[in-house]
C-alpha cells in the first residue's frame, strides 16, 4: 500500500491512512537506528536535494541522517552563502539544481506554500521542512509517533498545545494530524498568541496552564520564537514565564502523568523550567532519535514510489 | 490463482520439520554456537517450529529472530507495487554465530541474498546456512541451500504456496497455477 501523493506538503491533504502508514513505516527504521550498522541500501542511486532557505540546526541535520543512512546521495543548499545573495530569483535558483537532476527535494522556506510551488516545475517529489507559518508535517509526524512509543495509540487522548500558537506551523501540523487520528486537541497561551477563528480548527483554548497540565495527557510546548515577532505579543519573557512557562511544581502539583514534549530548541526558564526540560515527565531526546526515523519512513515511501 | 495440487499435507509438515531439526544439529555438531533467523512473513513461523523442535530433541532452547530484508530488495525501481516493509526483530548478538536463515520457498535467490546483506548489517556470524521448507528451482543467483524439506520442480507459470496455520487457515504446501 504505497502513499496516494508523491509529496508530502503538509498534513491537512493528507489522508489518515497516509498518516499511518507512515507511522507504521517508521518502525521498521527506528530499528534500523538499534542496528550496529545503522545503514540500508534502499534508495542507492537517488539524489536528495536539502533545500534550506531558512536557518535549521536539527531539521536539516536530521534529514541529511535519514538520507545518509537510505544511502542516498545528499546535496545541500543553504541560501547564506549563495547567487541568492547576488540577486537570484528564487526560481532560477531552484531550476539550476534541478537541471543537475535531483529525485527528491527537501525544502525550507520562510514564505508558506513554496513547497507547493516547487511542484509546479519540477518533477522531483517535494518534502516541505517547514514553510512559513504554513506546516511542518515531519515535525508533528515524529511529535506523533514519540507519543504513541510512549502512552500507545493517540485516539482519545488529551493533547494540548501549549505557546505561540499563531506563529507556529509546529501547532498547525499536530493539530491537523491529531484531528485525523481522533485526539481530543487543545490549545493553550496568552490571548495575544492565538490565531483568530482558532476554534474553528475544533479544538478547545485554555487560558490557564494549571488546568490544561490537569486536564491532559499530554503537551506539546511549543518555544517562543523571539525571531519571529512573538516578542510583540508578550510584554516580556519573565511575564510569559510566570503565566505559560512549566516547571516542575506545577505538574507536581496538577498531574504527575503528564508526557512534555518540546520541538526543540529550548528557552530554558522561560517555556520551560531546566528541571522539567532534564526531568522524568519529557520525551524530548527521544523525538529527536525518532525525527530520523520518522524523515527515513517519508524518503523511503515517496523514493520507492512507482 | 488455482491449485493444482496439495504437496504436502500439515502431518508431512511436521515430519519435515522434524528431519530438518535433525540435519541441523547434526552438521553443526550440537546446538550450542546456533542462532535461527527466520524471514518474514513464514519464515518466522517456521524458525519458530524449528526452535520449539529443536528443543524437544536437544533440551535447549536456541536464540531465534526475524528478519525482514525488504529495504535490501534490487527491485525498487522495476516493481510496480511498492513492497510493505515491516520491521526486523533480532535481540541477541550473531558475532560468530552459526546462523541458520530460515525461508519457506527458494526460489530466485534473490530474498536470500538481500538476506546475507542484512545479517551483515547486525554483525560477523561465523557462519550462515540456509534451510528452507520448498526448493522450487529456477536460481537467478549462485545461491544454494544447505536444508531442504522437500525439491519441487516447477515450471515459471507455476508458484509454490506455503500455508501455515499462523496467519493461513490450514498447513500445506500447495502447486498454484499463477498463469490464470
Amino acid at each position: 500500500m504505497p502513499l496516494s501523493s508523491k509529496h508530502l506538503l503538509g498534513l491537512y491533504d493528507t489522508p489518515v491512512e497516509d498518516i499511518r502508514l507512515i507511522l507504521d513505516t517508521a518502525k521498521t527504521f527506528r530499528e534500523v537506528l538499534e542496528r550496529p550498522i545503522k545503514k540500508v541500501p534502499t534508495l542507492q542511486g537517488q539524489t536528495v536535494l536539502n533545500l534550506f532557505f531558512e536557518a535549521s540546526t536539527r531539521t536539516k541535520l536530521s534529514f541529511e541522517l535519514a538520507e545518509k543512512r537510505l544511502s542516498a546521495d545528499v546535496v545541500n543548499f543553504s541560501k547564506s552563502g549563495s547567487s541568492v545573495q547576488k540577486g537570484e530569483t528564487f526560481k532560477d535558483t531552484v531550476n539550476n539544481i534541478i537541471s543537475m537532476k535531483v529525485d527528491i527535494i527537501v525544502v525550507r522556506h520562510e514564505s508558506a506554500g513554496v513547497p507547493q510551488f516547487l511542484t509546479r516545475f519540477t518533477n522531483a517529489k517535494i518534502i516541505n521542512a517547514g514553510d512559513g507559518r504554513h506546516e511542518h508535517p515531519t515535525q508533528a509526524l515524529l511529535d506523533i509517533y514519540s507519543i504513541e512509543e510512549k502512552i500507545g495509540s493517540v485516539k482519545g487522548k488529551k493533547i494540548c498545545i501549549v505557546g505561540d500558537i499563531a506563529h507556529s506551523r509546529v501547532a498547525l501540523s499536530n493539530i491537523f494530524a491529531l484531528k485525523k487520528l481522533g485526539a481530543e486537541v487543545s490549545v493553550c497561551g496568552p490571548l495575544t498568541m492565538m490565531p483568530v477563528n482558532i476554534e474553528e480548527l475544533g479544538v478547545k483554548i485554555y487560558s490557564d496552564i494549571n488546568k490544561a497540565i490537569a486536564e491532559n495527557d499530554v503537551l506539546n510546548v511549543l518555544r517562543i520564537q523571539l525571531e519571529r515577532e512573538a516578542g510583540s505579543s508578550i510584554p516580556d519573557l519573565r511575564e510569559y514565564r510566570e503565566y505559560f512557562g512549566i516547571n516542575a511544581e506545577r505538574i507536581e502539583k496538577n498531574n504527575k502523568d503528564i508526557l512534555i514534549l518540546h520541538p526543540g530548541p529550548i528557552n530554558r526558564g522561560v517555556e520551560l523550567s531546566s528541571d522539567v526540560a532534564d526531568g522524568p515527565y519529557q520525551i524530548i531526546l527521544n523525538q529527536v532519535t525518532n525525527g530520523v526515523a520518522v524523515r527515513m519512513a517519508i524518503l523511503y515511501l515517496l523514493g520507492t514510489q512507482n | 490463482m488455482k491449485i493444482k495440487a496439495q504437496i504436502i499435507d500439515e502431518l508431512g509438515i511436521q515430519r519435515t520439520i522434524t528431519r530438518l531439526a535433525h540435519e541441523i544439529i547434526e552438521k553443526n555438531k550440537g546446538v550450542d554456537n546456533l542462532v535461527l533467523l527466520g524471514m518474514r512473513t513464514r519464515g518466522e513461523f517456521l524458525a519458530n517450529r524449528l526452535q520449539k523442535k529443536i528443543q524437544e530433541i536437544d533440551g535447549k532452547e536456541i536464540p531465534t529472530g526475524v528478519l525482514d530484508v525488504t529495504l535490501y530488495r534490487d527491485d525498487f525501481r522495476t516493481r510496480i507495487k511498492q513492497p510493505e516493509v515491516s520491521v526486523s526483530n533480532i535481540t541477541f548478538d550473531i558475532n560468530d554465530k552459526d546462523v541458520v536463515l530460515v525461508d519457506d520457498v527458494l526460489y530466485t535467490g534473490r530474498t536470500a541474498r538481500a538476506a546475507l546483506d542484512a545479517i551483515m548489517d547486525y554483525g560477523r556470524p561465523k557462519t550462515v546456512q540456509l534451510c528452507v521448507l520448498v526448493d522450487r528451482g529456477h536460481r537467478e543467483l549462485p545461491i544454494k541451500a544447505d536444508y531442504v524439506g522437500k525439491n519441487i520442480p516447477t515450471s515459471i507459470n507455476e508458484e509454490v504456496k506455503v500455508k501455515m496455520k499462523e496467519i493461513d487457515e490450514v498447513d500445506g504446501v500447495f502447486l498454484v497455477d499463477s498463469s490464470t
